[in-house]
C-alpha cells in the first residue's frame, strides 16, 4: 500500500489544467507545421499561420489558447495498492479544476442544469471524471479541457456488422463533412469503435489524446485512420473551413470487443486547440 | 493575397455593400461581444416590445465570451463561438440594424435572407486564435448583464480586428464556394 494524499490529486490536477490550456503540445506544433507546407489554399495558409503564431503566444504569455477553455475532463488510472488519505477523491479532483480555473484567469464554462436555469457554476466544475483501477502503486491523471465548439460536432452510430469497414468510413466522413467549419479545422477525429454505447464515445475521446502521428498498433485499424484521413482531406473543408486540403491533422481510432448483434461507432470531434496534460503522483 | 480592407465601426451602407465574401479586413472602432444567454435575453425583451440594453444601428456583433482578464491586459483571451446557436434570434436583431457578426460557422437561411433584406455582412474570425485576436483589443467593459459571467455583453474597443468576409449582404457565401476548388 502507498499513501496519497488527497492534497496531492488538488495539485497535479491544477497543475496540469493550467500547462494544458496555456501550453501546445509538442506533437500537435510539429503537425500544425507539417499541414501549412501542405495546404494549397492561401486563406488556409492564412489561417494556419494565424493559429501557429497564437499558440507562441499563449505559451510565451501563460495566456489561454482559446477563450473556451474547455469543460474538464479527466481520465485516471488508479493503482489498486494505493490508499487514498485526507479527503475525498472526486473533491480532490474539482478542487484542483476550480483553483487552476480561478488563478488561471480561465473561462468558467459550465452551468448547472443543462435545461432550465442553466446557470453558472463560476467554478467550471463539476468535472468530467472516468476511472480505471489498474495495478501497481501510482495515480496516473490525463487532464483534457474539452471545447464544445467541436464537442457539439461529434455524433455515434449504432451500425449493423454488415455495414462493417465501409459504413463505419462513411459514417466518419459524413460526420465531419455535415460539421464543416463549426468545430474549427483542421480537427482531429477521435474514433470509437465496440464496447457499448456510452463505452464506444469514451474511447473515442481518449483516442484524441493519444500521441499524433502515432498509429493504431493493429495494422488493418492503422490502415482504417489513413483512409479516413485521406477522405476527410479530399472534402476541401480546410482550415477554419475556408477550403484546403489540411481539414483534419489525424484520425485516431480505438477499438473494443462488442456484442455479436451490434457495430457502435463514435466520432468525438476536437478542434486544432487539442489540449491534454498528463501526470503521474 | 489579396489586400487588406480598412473598417471601422459603426458600419455605413456603402461600405457594407462594397464588402464582398473573400475579403479580409481590419475592423476598427466599438463591438459589442454577446453570445448564447444574452442573445437569449435580446430576444425575451424583443418579444415583450422592451428596449435592448444596446443600440443595434450599424453595430456588430462579436459571438465570443472572454476570459477573465489577467492582471497587466487589456482584455482575455478571445475568439469566435459558433455562430449558428445565435441563429434562432439573429433576424430580430439584423431588423433592428445590426450590420456586421462575427463568429465561425455555418448560417441558417433564415439569417442569411435576412441579411440580405437587411444589408449586413457575416464576417470569420479565426476560431481558437484567442490570445492572438485579444491582442487587437485595446478597451473591454462589460456593459449589460454581468451575472452572465463570459456571457455578458461586453463592448471591445478594436484596432484592425483581423476578420474574413464570409457571408455578404448579397448572400455571396465562402463557405459554400471555396471548399468545392480543393475537394477531390
Amino acid at each position: 500500500m502507498r499513501e496519497i494524499k488527497a492534497n496531492q490529486i488538488k495539485n497535479k490536477v491544477k497543475e496540469l489544467f493550467l500547462r494544458a490550456n496555456f501550453y501546445t503540445n509538442p506533437d500537435l506544433i510539429q503537425r500544425l507545421k507539417k499541414a501549412l507546407e501542405e495546404e494549397n489554399s492561401p486563406i488556409g495558409k492564412y489561417v494556419l499561420k494565424m493559429i501557429i503564431e497564437n499558440n507562441k503566444i499563449a505559451s510565451r504569455e501563460e495566456v489561454p489558447i482559446c477563450q473556451d477553455t474547455g469543460l474538464a475532463v479527466v481520465f485516471v488510472e488508479v493503482g489498486q495498492e494505493v490508499y487514498l488519505v485526507d479527503g475525498d477523491f472526486a473533491e480532490a479532483i474539482n478542487q484542483g479544476v476550480k483553483e487552476a480555473y480561478k488563478e488561471g484567469y480561465l473561462r468558467k464554462s459550465v452551468v448547472d442544469d443543462p435545461v432550465f436555469e442553466r446557470k453558472n457554476t463560476k467554478t467550471n466544475t463539476p468535472a468530467i471524471i472516468y476511472t480505471d483501477i489498474v495495478p501497481g502503486d501510482k495515480i496516473k491523471l490525463l487532464v483534457m479541457p474539452k471545447g464544445f465548439g467541436s464537442e457539439n460536432m461529434s455524433a455515434i452510430a449504432m451500425l449493423k456488422p454488415a455495414d462493417g469497414e465501409k459504413g463505419i468510413v462513411d459514417f466518419v466522413v459524413e460526420t465531419v463533412k455535415k460539421a464543416g467549419p463549426n468545430p474549427c479545422p483542421p480537427t482531429i477525429i477521435g474514433v470509437g469503435i465496440g464496447g457499448t454505447i456510452d463505452k464506444a464515445m469514451v474511447i473515442a475521446k481518449k483516442a484524441i489524446t493519444r500521441k499524433i502521428g502515432q498509429s493504431n498498433k493493429n495494422s488493418k485499424y492503422a490502415n482504417l485512420e489513413k483512409e479516413i484521413l485521406t477522405k476527410i482531406n479530399n472534402l476541401g473543408i480546410g482550415p477554419a473551413g475556408l477550403g484546403g486540403n489540411v481539414t483534419s491533422l489525424a484520425v485516431h481510432i480505438d477499438y473494443l470487443p462488442t456484442h455479436i448483434a451490434g457495430l457502435p461507432v463514435a466520432v468525438n470531434v476536437c478542434c486544432h486547440a487539442a489540449r491534454h496534460a498528463e501526470g503521474i503522483i | 493575397m489579396k489586400n487588406i480592407i480598412k473598417i471601422s465601426t459603426p458600419l455605413d451602407i456603402k461600405k457594407i455593400i462594397n464588402l464582398k465574401a473573400g475579403d479580409f479586413v481590419n475592423i476598427t472602432g466599438n463591438i459589442y461581444a454577446a453570445r448564447d444567454a444574452s442573445h437569449k435575453r435580446f430576444f425575451e425583451l424583443i418579444e415583450k416590445g422592451k428596449k435592448l440594453p444596446i443600440d443595434l444601428k450599424g453595430q456588430i456583433i462579436f459571438y465570443a465570451g472572454p476570459t477573465p482578464v489577467k492582471p497587466g491586459y487589456l482584455c482575455g483571451s478571445v475568439g469566435p463561438t459558433t455562430s449558428y446557436r445565435m441563429d434562432p434570434y439573429t433576424p430580430s436583431l439584423l431588423e433592428r440594424g445590426l450590420k456586421g457578426m462575427i463568429g465561425k460557422g455555418f448560417r441558417s437561411k433564415e439569417v442569411i435572407d435576412s441579411m440580405k433584406k437587411n444589408k449586413a455582412v457575416y464576417f470569420a474570425a479565426v476560431g481558437g486564435a484567442a490570445a492572438l485576436i485579444a491582442r487587437r483589443v485595446k478597451k473591454s467593459e462589460v456593459i449589460a448583464y454581468e451575472d452572465l459571467g463570459a456571457e455578458a455583453v461586453f463592448r471591445f474597443y478594436v484596432e484592425d480586428f483581423p476578420a474574413i468576409v464570409v457571408i455578404d449582404s448579397a448572400g455571396n457565401n465562402l463557405y459554400e464556394t471555396e471548399p468545392p476548388k480543393y475537394r477531390k
